[in-house]
């Protein structure tokens, strides 16, 4: 139990490290200063959750790993991350269509989890509900402005919706691991998630005149043990100093 | 508040903004700053980003930089010389009468 409970928790925290890494890489390079220093928030905002989740995930392993071991010393076969966060960050219009899926499906996952009976979890995630309400409501802003804005906007944020809607279906697959600790009640039942979710994006993309994608039958694979082959250049970035200099500290 | 204001000026850049921040609730606002933002609504998230970050705000008005009517530097003269010769508007003016307890 204690295994599959460090898995949902390592999910829950590196999910919010890639996609929070991701974002840091705009800074410098968002198409306006106000935006850099939102996306720069928002990046933080992750990668502090991150660090509280592994934290917590080291403490439930009892193996002695803290969060910087867990973040900088594992490899890309053993990160839990959701493929949808580890994509590059393509144009403007691409990040933008990546936050708002994770951001709408995070906020009701978090919701969900603030019941859940492992108290440690149900805390941190009631702080990160919300930051990620505001994540949501930045993202979700931008999807209308730049859906119902120029041709040229609009045919951008079409085509990242298009790109991105097939990485969905990992968000709700639920694993034999994740049933177990509903089970033994340490979280609540996550099957809502998907049709909450569905009528939130339905709505956005809608507002912002575009089409919701349709996506195939989900590919029978385990959830989050697969990688595209985008997640390890990342990390190889993302743990190069800390891999030269163990123990850094600044 | 209207949906998209997102005409360029000359400059290229989004309408300008003049932003003001309430510390604790009842202080009064006072100017953080300026951005520019296509709209109200952005302009508000892009000052919440800006001038919040760093904690112990209640509240934020955005307004647009071109409705602001302000003095000019060159009638100062006009404007505000005349107040400096006016010492008994400052209450340093007046001398507290010896004896007076409650005043």
């Amino acid at each position: 139990m204690n295994a599959d409970l460090f898995n949902f928790v390592a999910g829950l925290a590196d999910d919010r490290l890639v996609l929070g890494h991701r974002l840091s890489e705009w800074c410098g390079h968002a198409p306006i200063l106000e935006e850099d220093i939102a996306l720069a928030n928002i990046a933080l905002d992750l990668i502090g959750q991150a660090q509280n989740f592994l934290k917590l995930a080291g403490d439930i392993e009892g193996a002695g790993r803290n969060e910087d071991q867990l973040a900088y010393f594992r490899d890309p076969a053993q990160f839990l991350n959701l493929q949808l966060v580890e994509q590059p960050n393509g144009d403007f219009a691409f990040t933008i269509a990546r936050q708002a899926i994770f951001d709408c499906w995070s906020v009701y996952l978090l919701e969900a989890l603030s019941s859940s009976s492992h108290q440690e979890l149900a805390a941190l995630c009631v702080r990160a509900a919300k930051e990620d309400r505001y994540h949501w409501k930045h993202s979700s802003t931008w999807v209308q402005r730049l859906g119902d804005g120029t041709a040229e906007s609009h045919q951008r944020m079409q085509s990242a919706f298009d790109a991105l809607w097939s990485f969905t279906p990992e968000l709700f697959q639920a694993t034999a691991a994740q049933q177990k600790l509903v089970a033994a009640g340490l979280i609540p039942n996550l099957s809502s998630l998907e049709s909450q979710w569905r009528k939130a994006m339905n709505e956005l993309l809608e507002m912002a005149t575009l089409k919701v994608p349709t996506v195939g039958a989900a590919a029978g694979r385990p959830a989050r043990s697969q990688h595209t082959a985008h997640l390890a250049p990342m990390l190889s970035e993302m743990q190069g100093l800390a891999r030269a200099f163990p123990g850094a500290a600044w | 508040m209207s949906k998209t204001e997102a005409t360029l000026n000359g400059d290229s850049q989004w309408p300008l903004w003049e932003v003001f921040v309430q510390g604790p609730e009842g202080e009064p606002h006072s100017h953080a700053g300026s951005l520019h933002a296509p709209d109200a609504a952005l302009a508000l998230q892009n000052a919440r980003d800006v001038y919040s970050r760093r904690g112990g705000v209640s509240s934020i008005w955005v307004v647009p930089a071109k409705d602001i009517i302000a003095s000019s530097s060159a009638e100062n003269g006009l404007m505000f010389e005349p107040m400096d010769s006016k010492v008994y508007r400052h209450a340093q003016f007046y001398k507290v009468p010896r004896g007076v307890k409650n005043l």
